[in-house]
């Protein structure tokens, strides 16, 4: 029997990852994976929802917009089997991408659920009641993710109160939907369906959409979607839901308390968070209160050799964090003398439209940390570029500190958004001061000019506001 | 070909300079990279070489005299040249602070093939213009680079807090990727923690090998001076002891009552200067120079006194010490002492003293030979008081202070006899102070 260095649970962005870098180090590697290669992301996540969200653009411009762009024509329709099919076409080309690196690295894929087992094993369970079959390894990663989280009182059940993973595949466009969580996955699919012309209610318990980002662009997305037709309930909670034939009532009061309200939709999407996915037998491994599995600075488990990378380790439940987490532990494993890094600044993005892209500090965590900063904003709405475009909307703004000219956060809405973070990522990576942005020339005419417009408004250096 | 020398740009902070000496006179021959003259600038007194070989046919500044940077100091003419006609006045000077100053008119008019910039002013120094950093922004600062000329890997961030804090980059270990200092390193730095986490300062660059020490201004002309006056000098020795109580007894006293009228308080140099200007207007044969062919003996004493600084030592010039009471005298130490440290003395202060006072008693010294400072004739060697078993007039031993001062003559002006008067003189006021302070 084959004796692996590395065995890999979990075939996502973090374990497909870790097992093509030890493979690259010359390890022998298996990734063991109970659906398809790509995990969440590629398959039922970052990837298929994209091309959801593309579809959905572009079906909106040509709705409201095609008269800007001189367009004309008599009848639009849309045929949503074709919609949700070149998702998955996506995504079946991605995930065998997948595979094809397994075999360039050498990296043995096993199609099965794997888990734990005594002895340095790994047990794999090929097909749903199949004995489990024994693999030795020196090392273990857990790399098995999480899955959509429900409600106490709103289980899933699949048709009418589902999860992300259903949302994307639905065989028919909904009438209506609520979406209750406002955070990435519940705004890219209240615009996603919104756009078609589904009515959509988002309810959110805190008192703005997208609650981690910084206030005003949260404000300003609200706006936004709130003029695009989306109906938006924050500070408000969910209390009460009851699912009938004709679809799910749910009962929801102001988060402070106040009078009762009721919302009919035929679907409710449950986007409030995710919850871990252990791997078999891993009652040993000790995890946080939450579920999450416990890691030491190298990754390791509390289990000795048995390392965990990824959204099974707790937030911030990302594919680009998890894959770094995966590099670092694998790195740290088969290199004593290599210190792993943590995930420090990561950049975070929602792609419904206008597009919302952040890395760093928000304005409020500013405030909180009593930091003295500056504020460089600029709207594209000044942008050439976006004008010319069509597609004006929202600003980028960046957080400066006032001694030292570092840059503290940058936070975006607008097109383009989440390819314009990654600048600001690399500088601040590089521990770039405003100096360095304000030094560096920007194409014209760009998106990216207004990063370098805004970061020389926090100095009043900026020449088109 | 006719070519003025003109006043070059020794520091980077330099606007005008002040012509100290000059090494060569009227008609001297002159050689490439010959010292010509001395020159004062904000930061040290240079030698200035020139890069010309001809002869001196005209010098337009006088000893003593600052002129801006660029302006003509000299008119050289190659062997056997014909002076041009307006030989006698300098062309207009030049005053263009970036030293590049054109070549004059004289010059612009030589054929093809004629050497560059023939005028001193540009080779020396670097071109003025401003460094431009890579990233030309409007706050950039430069790279910094390591004592070996290696740059540093830093990142932005950390480069502008540790200007911010007046770290040294060279001193950091780097964390980053590759060594690169992070803002962390220098976070670290002012949180003082981490102990044991293996980053922070390195230790101070402590010279593990031979190195080479470029030499300052100030280097050369000590080097220079010293080895001209121990080497062409006859240097005699002469020390004697003096009985320091008294004069520390009526020091306590005289600061007693001084301060108590908020005066000044004085320290035993004090005293020592005045007892030095007293005794040498008693022996004057001290206070004279060796002209060659001539003693020349001076009617006043300018006091010379040496003041160690950080780059090596200076000596200025008490003025007419000998019109000066003791306080006057302990204000004008003071005074200059403070200029010669922020490097602030004039030419004027420095030169023209007479005789020399160099004391090391501060350092614990309990005495020494000091080296002429030439063209005077002597300089005295001020040790340390220290508390001795002394045998006093009833022949019983008993604790005393005692102090050494040793004595270096120019025996071709002072002769053995001489000097010991001059110090017995010097004793008797010593032992005497009251004498100092009427």
């Amino acid at each position: 029997m084959a004796t692996y260095d590395l065995i890999v649970i979990g075939g996502g962005p973090a374990g497909y990852v870790a097992a093509i870098r030890a493979a690259q180090l010359g390890k022998k590697v298996a990734c063991i994976e109970k659906e398809r290669a790509g995990g969440t992301c590629l398959n039922w996540g970052c990837i298929p929802t994209k091309a959801l969200l593309k579809n959905a653009e572009l079906y909106h411009t040509l709705v409201h917009h095609a008269d800007d762009f001189g367009l004309s024509f008599d009848k639009l329709s849309f045929d949503w089997d074709k919609v949700v099919r070149r998702s998955r076409n996506v995504s079946d080309k991605l995930a065998g991408g997948i595979e094809f690196l397994f075999k360039k690295n050498k990296v043995d894929y096993i199609r099965g659920t794997g888990g734990l087992a005594a002895n340095g094993k790994v047990e794999v369970i090929r097909e749903e009641g199949a004995d489990p079959e024994l693999l030795t390894t020196e090392n273990v990663l857990i790399a098995t993710g999480c899955v959509s989280r429900g409600l106490p009182f709103l289980p899933f059940d699949g048709e009418k109160v589902i999860g992300s993973r259903e949302a994307m595949v639905l065989p028919k466009q909904p009438k209506s939907i609520t979406i209750i969580g406002a955070g990435a996955i519940g705004i890219e699919f209240a615009y996603f369906f919104n756009a078609y012309g589904t009515e959509v209610h988002v309810v959110e318990m805190q008192d703005t959409v997208l609650p981690i980002e910084d206030n005003e662009v949260s404000a300003a997305l609200e706006k936004s979607l709130t003029k695009q037709g989306v109906k938006i309930h924050t500070s408000t909670k969910t209390t009460h839901a009851e699912v009938g034939k004709k679809g799910v009532t749910l009962t929801i009061e102001p988060a402070a308390g106040g009078e009762s309200s009721t919302i009919e939709s035929e679907i409710c999407l449950v986007a409030v968070g995710v919850a871990p996915v252990l791997p078999n037998n891993a009652e040993q491994i000790k995890l946080d209160d939450r579920g999450y599995i416990v890691t030491d600075e190298r990754y390791q488990s509390s289990v000795p050799n048995v390392y965990a990378a990824g959204d099974i380790t707790g937030p911030p439940w990302l594919a680009h964090t998890g894959s770094y987490e995966a590099i670092q532990a694998v790195e740290g494993m088969f290199d004593s003398s290599y210190t792993p890094k943590k995930v420090g600044l990561f950049p975070a993005c929602t792609y419904c439209h206008p597009e919302v892209a952040s890395i760093g500090l928000t304005e409020e965590a500013c405030k909180e940390k009593d930091l003295a900063y500056r504020v460089g904003k600029f709207p594209f709405a000044a942008s050439g570029r976006a004008l010319a475009v069509a597609d004006s909307e929202g600003f980028v703004k960046i957080l400066i500190d006032e001694q030292y000219g570092e840059i503290l956060g940058a936070h975006i809405i607008g097109a383009g958004s989440t390819e314009l973070i990654a600048e600001i990522a690399l500088a601040m990576n590089l521990e770039a001061t405003h100096e360095e942005i304000e030094a560096t020339i920007h194409a014209h005419p760009t998106l990216a000019e207004a990063i370098h417009e805004a970061t020389s408004d926090a100095f009043g250096h900026a020449i088109h506001i | 070909m006719a070519t003025y020398i003109k006043m070059p740009k020794l520091s980077d902070t330099m606007t005008e300079g002040t012509l100290v000496k000059w090494l060569k006179s009227e008609g001297d021959e002159v050689t490439i990279d010959e010292e010509i003259a001395e020159v004062e600038t904000d930061k040290a007194t240079m030698t200035m070489p020139t890069f010309e070989e001809g002869v001196i046919h005209r010098i337009y500044v006088k000893e003593g005299e600052a002129v801006p940077l660029g302006a003509v100091l000299a008119l050289v003419l190659e062997e056997g040249e014909e002076p041009p006609a307006d030989a006698d006045t300098p062309p207009a000077n030049e005053t263009d602070s970036s030293s590049e100053a054109e070549p004059p008119a004289a010059d612009s008019e030589s054929g093809p093939g004629t050497p560059a910039p023939a005028s001193p002013s540009g080779a020396p120094d670097k071109p003025a213009a401003p460094v431009s950093t890579p990233s030309g922004g409007p706050y950039s600062l430069p790279g910094p680079v390591t004592g070996d000329g290696e740059r540093i890997k830093a990142s932005p961030l950390a480069r502008r807090m540790a200007a911010d804090q007046g770290v040294d980059l060279s001193r950091i270990r780097g964390t980053g990727p590759g060594g690169r200092i992070v803002a962390e390193d220098l976070q670290f730095l002012a949180g003082g923690s981490g102990a044991g986490t293996g980053i922070g300062l390195l230790p101070s660059p402590t010279p593990t090998g031979d190195q080479t020490l470029p030499l300052s201004g100030m280097r050369r002309v000590i080097a220079g001076r010293l080895l001209e006056s121990k080497t062409t000098i006859p240097h005699f020795y002469l020390n004697i002891e003096i009985d320091a109580e008294p004069l520390m007894t009526l020091r306590a006293q005289v600061n007693e009552a001084s301060l108590a009228n908020e005066g000044p308080k004085y320290t035993v140099n004090d005293f020592i200067m005045r007892a030095t200007v007293l005794a040498a207007q008693a022996v004057p044969a001290v206070n004279a120079s060796f002209q060659g062919d001539s003693v020349y003996q001076y009617g006043e004493v300018h006091l010379s006194v040496a003041v160690a600084i950080d780059e090596g030592l200076v000596t200025p010039v008490i003025r007419s010490a000998q019109a000066k009471s003791i306080r006057d005298l302990a204000g004008e130490m003071k005074e200059l002492a403070g200029k010669a440290r922020e490097k602030k003395l004039t030419p004027d202060e420095m030169q023209g003293g007479t005789i020399t006072i160099s004391n090391l008693g501060a350092f614990g010294i309990g005495h020494f030979d000091a080296i002429i400072n030439p063209p005077q004739a002597a300089i005295l060697a001020i040790g340390t008081i220290s508390k001795q078993p002394v045998v006093d007039a009833h022949n019983q031993i008993v604790p005393g202070q005692r102090m050494w001062i040793g004595m270096s003559c120019d025996h071709r002006v002072v002769d053995g006899a001489i000097g010991a008067q001059f110090l017995s003189e010097l004793k008797r006021y010593l032992e005497n102070p009251v004498l100092l302070v009427s």
